[in-house]
Order: structure tokens, then C-alpha cells, then sequence
């Protein structure tokens, strides 16, 4: 059940242009697991939406690296972690709420939690202000070859 | 990548032909490429078409919001074309039908193929 079948570990400083890079990883990843196309596409955009909020809030005015992390195990189940050692998010709820942003400016959204919460089977975010922010979404995933 | 942009004089419609992935890092030029055709032309129509997105976080719904907002100041309208499934599954979740109405044309089609 928790046995792992694969796993991929990046680290990549918190540059926007590497938004991309990471969901390049995280499709191949999960393209060779035969996961199929939505699959891959809903979770493609919910680690856009955690990297890019690492990089834009996590690291406001500063850098640092993001780390990913994604997991493969044998029942099919998929857990990846976004962490961040910046700034930390002071109210956690606040921060989930649809709409919520502290970037208007930039034009966020304020949707990212509530993409990466509907795109996945389960969400958790740890946060310690002054210390980062730790992100884990799973996800079981159908395997593409089955249907 | 840049979208490219048409503006039919006739009928007053700046059509952007959005392209490749918009994510945060994509977003900001895209934003004001767009922009700026939008205060050359003043447009009674702006048209973004999704035909040739590949992929769009929730930047690209600010995109959308922040575009619907510049074209109500100038008491314009706006649509949304031919976005890809995932990209209209992203749209319902954001509901941006309720302000921004989002059209198929078959040019689309065409695109695709």
C-alpha cells in the first residue's frame, strides 16, 4: 500500500521563469507513471498555482529555493510537497479563502489554494511565519492504459 | 510568448490571439501587450481567443478579470474563444462565465486541426 514506486526530488530556485520547468518535471513524471491526460493536466496547474505561490508570496522581495517533491506509490497514489523557507503565511485560513490575495497588483487571483484544493484528492499546508511554507497534495491517479 | 493582434476597424473588435502557456511568469507581458492595443484602439469588442493555449494557471484568470475591468471603464465588452477543456474546466472552477461570456467559433477548429 505505501510502497514506493517512483520518485523525483527537484530544487529550483525561486525564479519565476521556473514555474514552468516545474510542471514540465511533474507532467513527465506523471506521464511515464501512465497517468492519463486530465490527470496530468489538473495536476500540472495545481503545482503551478504552489510554486508560483512560493515564489510570489513565499519569497516577496527576496529568493530562495523551492523545493519539489513528487512520490509514486504502488496502490496509485501520488503525493508531491512544495516546500519554501520564506516569509511563512500568517493566517492559513485567510489565505484559502476563494479570492483572497495579498498581490492585487500583480493581478493574482487569490484562487491558487482553491484550484490546487479542487484538483486534488487532499491538501495540507504547514506555514510558520519567518520559516516557510509546506504544501502536500495527493492524488490517486488513473492509470491511462486502463481507461 | 506574445499574443498576436488584430483590430478590425470596421467593427471596432481588438481580437488577441493568446498563445503557448500563461502562468505568472508568462502573464505580465501578455497583460501589456494587450493593454496597450487596448488604449491605441479603444475597442467596442475585445476578443481574447484561447485556441493556441497549451496550458493556463490562475494568472491567466486574472488575465481575463483584469482585462473585463479596463474594458467596463471604457464601457466596452469582452469574450472569451475557444478555450481547450482543461482550460474550460479552470474557467468554471474561477466562474467566469458569470461577468465574462465565453464563445466557440470555428475558427477554432481549424486551429486545432
Amino acid at each position: 500500500m505505501n510502497t514506493i514506486q517512483n520518485s523525483l526530488k527537484l530544487i529550483i530556485p525561486s525564479h519565476s521563469e521556473n514555474e514552468g520547468l516545474a510542471r514540465l518535471a511533474v507532467s513527465g513524471f506523471l506521464a511515464s507513471a501512465g497517468a492519463d491526460v486530465s490527470t496530468i493536466a489538473e495536476l500540472k496547474t495545481a503545482v503551478s498555482e504552489g510554486v508560483t505561490n512560493a515564489i510570489v508570496h513565499g519569497y516577496r522581495g527576496s529568493y530562495g529555493n523551492v523545493t519539489l517533491e513528487i512520490k509514486l506509490f504502488k496502490s496509485g497514489r501520488v503525493k508531491i510537497t512544495i516546500a519554501d523557507k520564506g516569509r511563512g503565511i500568517e493566517d492559513i485560513e485567510r489565505a484559502m479563502e476563494p479570492l483572497f490575495t495579498t498581490a492585487p497588483e500583480e493581478e493574482r487571483a487569490g484562487l491558487g489554494f482553491a484550484i490546487m484544493e479542487s484538483f486534488c484528492d487532499k491538501l495540507r499546508v504547514k506555514s510558520s511565519v519567518g520559516k516557510g511554507t509546506r504544501l502536500t497534495m495527493e492524488k490517486y491517479i488513473k492509470n491511462g492504459s486502463q481507461g | 510568448m506574445l499574443p498576436k493582434l488584430e483590430y478590425c476597424t470596421d467593427k471596432r473588435i481588438l481580437t488577441a490571439f493568446l498563445c503557448g502557456e500563461i502562468d505568472h511568469h508568462s502573464a505580465r507581458a501578455v497583460r501589456e501587450a494587450v493593454d496597450i492595443a487596448i488604449e491605441k484602439h479603444r475597442p467596442a469588442l475585445l476578443v481574447l481567443d484561447f485556441s493556441a493555449v497549451t496550458f493556463m494557471d490562475s494568472s491567466g484568470i486574472g488575465l481575463i478579470m483584469g482585462r473585463f475591468k479596463r474594458m467596463q471603464e471604457h464601457r466596452a465588452d469582452i469574450l472569451v474563444a475557444n478555450p481547450s477543456d482543461s482550460i474550460a474546466k479552470l474557467m468554471r472552477l474561477a466562474s467566469v462565465e458569470r461577468i465574462v461570456r465565453i464563445v466557440y467559433t470555428a475558427h477554432s477548429a481549424n486551429v486545432k486541426e
